[in-house]
């Protein structure tokens, strides 16, 4: 029976190891671990960083990038209260209607309301951009092989091009990026922002705070997932010990 | 899952014993809360209860007018009632009324009535909002479907209707708007 | 025998009343309670026990996030994100389905492993076998589909270029192709129709299950032995035998299953399929669904497009005519020494093709898928039907209660004690 067993186990985790190996493409540069809170079974999100990284989202990279999945209400479970949820989104005007008379008309933003996009399509936003199209950050964290990290390794990783390489026109280097050539500029310089809390807005915290902030947006269930799955695997545990002695008792007499 | 609980709980010789049965409890409370998540996702998304609310401008309905807005899919009734409509609904004696409710309970400021628009009976739109509508007998509203009559109140008069027309939670944020929800 | 209440002896009266007038409950007593199994039965009998629990948790799963999913190309993609964010526990019910199809495929492929191992394929299981293949082939379609419907950068691309094979065939290729997509690319009727069979064809595979079973119940279980019960002292009652294993090897299944699902929802996936589908960017490097890479892999080692897909349909379409491929009396490769070796070497050749399947198309990955396919396919073709006439078996145990109990001759009454259950 052991032997079996282990044969199975092998097909098993010789299926779930080969699957994403499979996946690594080519040639990647390597990721650095940037250590994040919501790393490992028990991680959770680091609240006042994730909203710090908002901040840094909406005054930096809301100038180009939208994030059309996420609601001004999702705030509140970063630990905002409803009425500085209220105040963030009235400072927006929505485009609303049409009404009565058949016109769209503006009014200021509830929290029911979407993240407003910079851009209203993504020809404008090409146009703006020098015809390169800043991707929707909402599920940026998940979009990318290495998550938050990769996020966190771009934002660090512009540098001065390696002489001899040869940049596009309006083409700026990063380590990490595929091709090394990104059409975004380096989007976060020291101090480019003011923390409440007196955090130094180095581009280092900036770029950890905006990442930790991402990957919230994109796996806002990642804590309650993960307290649900630990219960359900001690309960799967004990459930599969008795059903183990059921078994060996039910057999007693067979073998 | 279920296997489990059939694997311990029947059987021609019953050996009931405690095992067997701490088992196949396990096993039926795990069935059970694997049913939560299933039924839990038929009730209405976040985005469903987020959008709970809805503002209307009461400024242009002149005195004896209707208008019909939608709030969370459903019409909400909102008419400005004459002098006349008043007088009728707080003349009413309680005694004559199948679910007795003072017209002062149902409004906020006596001249606006804000309703759901949804008979109580079995969910038709009663008639009585546009001026060539049946109002029925009591001036009111008429369910053309099984023949409720509503008052000027919005209260239920005559017909299978069990209750008055709902009031939904309303607030004014200024002289002439509310805010629905 | 022709008219009247059937025979019923369920104690319950409300039952009997039934089972008098529709012996459901006696069927299901003889087929599942009495029914006589192999008392010999490793842990990789569990397999199709899962795998139709499985079904069921798709099945059940797919429906409920059907209420929610929109099969427009301009809202899919969102609304697979609202059941992850805003509808109540739909990013479980998702990752579930999602993860659930990988279970699927891994508990699949292991019982297809097994009976390859065993035998199980021999007379008289032949058709038993056939009907296997048919529901993974109906899985495969669906998974495909399936895979298509949150509109992502994969699905669409993976759409494109599977839909494409079909072009490949001389004359009527295009014509398949259109009538695949319903228009001139991948498109939103493309979406429609796959949301629809998606939704039809689990139906279907519950009821190829149902004849997979009812041929399972004419020829008996196939044991690790891989020779016929030939007594009562041989097998033993389903139940409680065989529910109480199964039940705990259910349980083990529930536990990965929750690992995948709880820590590690995304591990099997691809990241691009969390990019909405944009038809003018191919993304850098395309790979189907992991459970796809080894055919995925053959398709690509052929350096000829309509040889690849030939190929590629044509090393699941072998399995059809395996039973006598192999015409070896000998079932279980225990007693097969070197037919042993050489499908374990097929199984080495399988994974292979996977890690493959999943790299870019350049060396050495293509060296090496061309070797493992010509293995896969010289396994089949060449080496089991030599290996049939020429290998000698090792001699065969006499009865599986010997095997098993060991050494001398059953007492009578020990093995006929199970028995007094049924």
């Amino acid at each position: 029976m052991l032997r079996t067993s282990l044969k199975a186990l092998a097909i098993v985790g010789g299926l779930i190891l080969a699957a994403p190996a499979a996946h690594a493409a080519g040639e990647t540069v390597h990721i650095p671990n940037a250590n994040f809170s919501f790393q490992g079974i028990f991680g959770t999100y680091d609240r006042a960083s994730a909203q710090r990284g908002f901040q840094v989202y909406s005054q930096v990279c809301a100038a180009c990038h939208s994030m059309q999945l996420l609601s001004y209400r999702n705030l509140t479970e970063l630990g905002l209260t409803p009425a500085q949820v209220a105040a963030i989104a009235s400072q927006v005007q929505v485009q609303d209607g049409p009404n009565d008379e058949g016109q769209m008309f503006e009014r200021p933003g509830r929290p029911s309301d979407r993240f407003h996009s910079p851009f209203p399509n993504p020809q404008a936003a090409r146009a703006a951009n020098n015809g390169a199209l800043p991707p929707d950050l909402s599920l940026m964290a998940k979009a990318r092989e290495g998550g938050a990290n990769y996020i966190y390794a771009l934002l660090t990783g512009y540098a001065d091009p390696p002489a001899g390489m040869v940049m596009g026109d309006g083409m700026n280097y990063n380590r990490y990026f595929a091709g090394n050539q990104i059409a975004m500029a380096r989007p976060l310089n020291p101090d480019q922002v003011e923390y409440a809390d007196h955090t130094p807005a180095t581009v280092e915290n900036m770029a950890h705070d905006v990442a930790t902030f991402l990957q919230w947006a994109a796996e806002p269930e990642l804590e309650i997932r993960r307290a649900m799955g630990v219960k359900i695997v001690i309960f799967l545990t004990f459930l599969a010990g008795i059903a183990y002695a059921v078994k060996r008792r039910v057999w007693a007499n067979a073998h | 899952m279920a296997d489990s609980g059939e694997a311990t709980a029947a059987g021609e010789t019953p050996r009931r014993d405690f095992l067997n049965l701490v088992t196949a409890s396990f096993a039926a409370v795990g069935v059970g809360a694997i049913a939560w998540p299933f039924i839990n996702s038929m009730q209405p998304a976040r985005d469903v209860l987020a959008l709970a609310s809805t503002d209307a401008e009461l400024g242009p309905i002149t005195v004896g007018q209707a208008v019909t807005i939608m709030w969370r899919g459903k019409p909400i009734f909102i008419r400005h009632r004459t002098p006349k409509d008043i007088e009728e609904a707080r003349a009413v004696p309680m005694g004559d009324l199948k679910d007795p409710a003072t017209d002062q309970s149902r409004v906020q400021k006596e001249q606006w009535l804000v309703m759901i628009g949804i008979c109580t009976h079995l969910g038709c739109i009663p008639l009585g909002q546009k001026p060539t509508d049946n109002k029925g007998p009591y001036d009111g509203w008429f369910c053309p479907c099984h023949g409720s009559a509503y008052d000027t109140s919005g209260r239920i008069r005559q017909g299978p209707a069990p209750r008055n027309l709902d009031i939904p939670p309303y607030a004014f944020t200024s002289d002439t708007k509310i805010r629905i929800g | 025998m022709a008219s009247g209440l059937h025979n019923s002896d369920i104690p319950n009266p409300v039952l009997r009343w039934i089972d008098q007038r529709m012996p459901v409950f006696t069927m299901m007593q003889k087929e599942y309670g009495s029914f006589p199994t192999p008392r010999n039965f490793n842990y990789f009998w569990n397999f199709g026990a899962l795998a139709m629990v499985n079904l069921m948790i798709m099945i059940a799963t797919g429906i409920f996030l059907a209420m929610h999913y929109t099969p427009h190309t301009s809202m899919a993609f969102d609304s697979v994100e609202r059941i992850m964010r805003d509808v109540n526990f739909g990013w479980l019910l998702r990752y579930v389905h999602a993860n659930g199809a990988s279970m699927f495929f891994i508990v699949v492929y292991i019982h297809i492993w097994r009976g390859l191992y065993y035998g199980s394929y021999k007379a008289p299981r032949e058709l038993l076998w056939m009907l296997g293949v048919v529901i993974f082939l109906l899985m495969m379609a669906t998974a495909f589909m399936g895979y298509v419907l949150p509109w992502g950068q994969m699905s669409f691309w993976g759409a494109t270029v599977i839909t494409n094979l079909f072009s490949a065939f001389p004359l009527v290729g295009e014509w398949i192709v259109t009538l695949l997509w319903g228009g001139f690319s991948v498109d939103n009727a493309t979406l429609n129709r796959f949301f629809s069979l998606h939704y039809l064809l689990p139906f279907v595979i519950v009821g190829v299950v149902f004849l997979h079973i009812v041929a399972l119940h004419i020829t008996g279980s196939n044991n690790p032995l891989g020779i016929e019960p030939k007594g009562p002292q041989d097998t033993l009652p389903f139940h409680p035998y065989y529910t109480a294993k199964d039940s705990f090897g259910l349980v083990i299944y529930f536990i990965v299953f929750a690992v995948l699902v709880f820590f590690m929802p995304n591990y099997l996936g691809h990241p691009d399929n969390y990019i909405p589908a944009n038809p003018l960017v191919t993304p850098a490097h395309i790979v189907p669904e992991w459970y796809f890479l080894p055919f995925y892999a053959i398709l690509r080692a052929v350096p000829d497009k309509l040889g690849g897909v030939l190929m590629m349909f044509g090393s699941i379409a072998l399995l059809f005519v395996l039973p006598w491929l192999d015409s070896s009396p000998v079932r279980s490769m225990r007693f097969r020494p070197i037919a042993r070796i050489a499908f374990l070497l097929w199984t080495v050749c399988f994974f292979v093709l996977l890690y493959c399947g999943g790299k870019p198309p350049e060396e050495p990955f293509v060296t090496v898928s061309r070797f493992a396919t010509a293995y896969y396919f010289a396994y089949f073709l060449v080496i089991l039907p030599l290996l049939s006439r020429l290998e000698k078996p090792l001699p065969l145990p006499e009865s599986i209660s010997r095997a098993v109990l060991g050494g001398g001759p059953l007492p009578a009454g020990a093995a006929a004690k199970p028995m007094e259950k049924a």
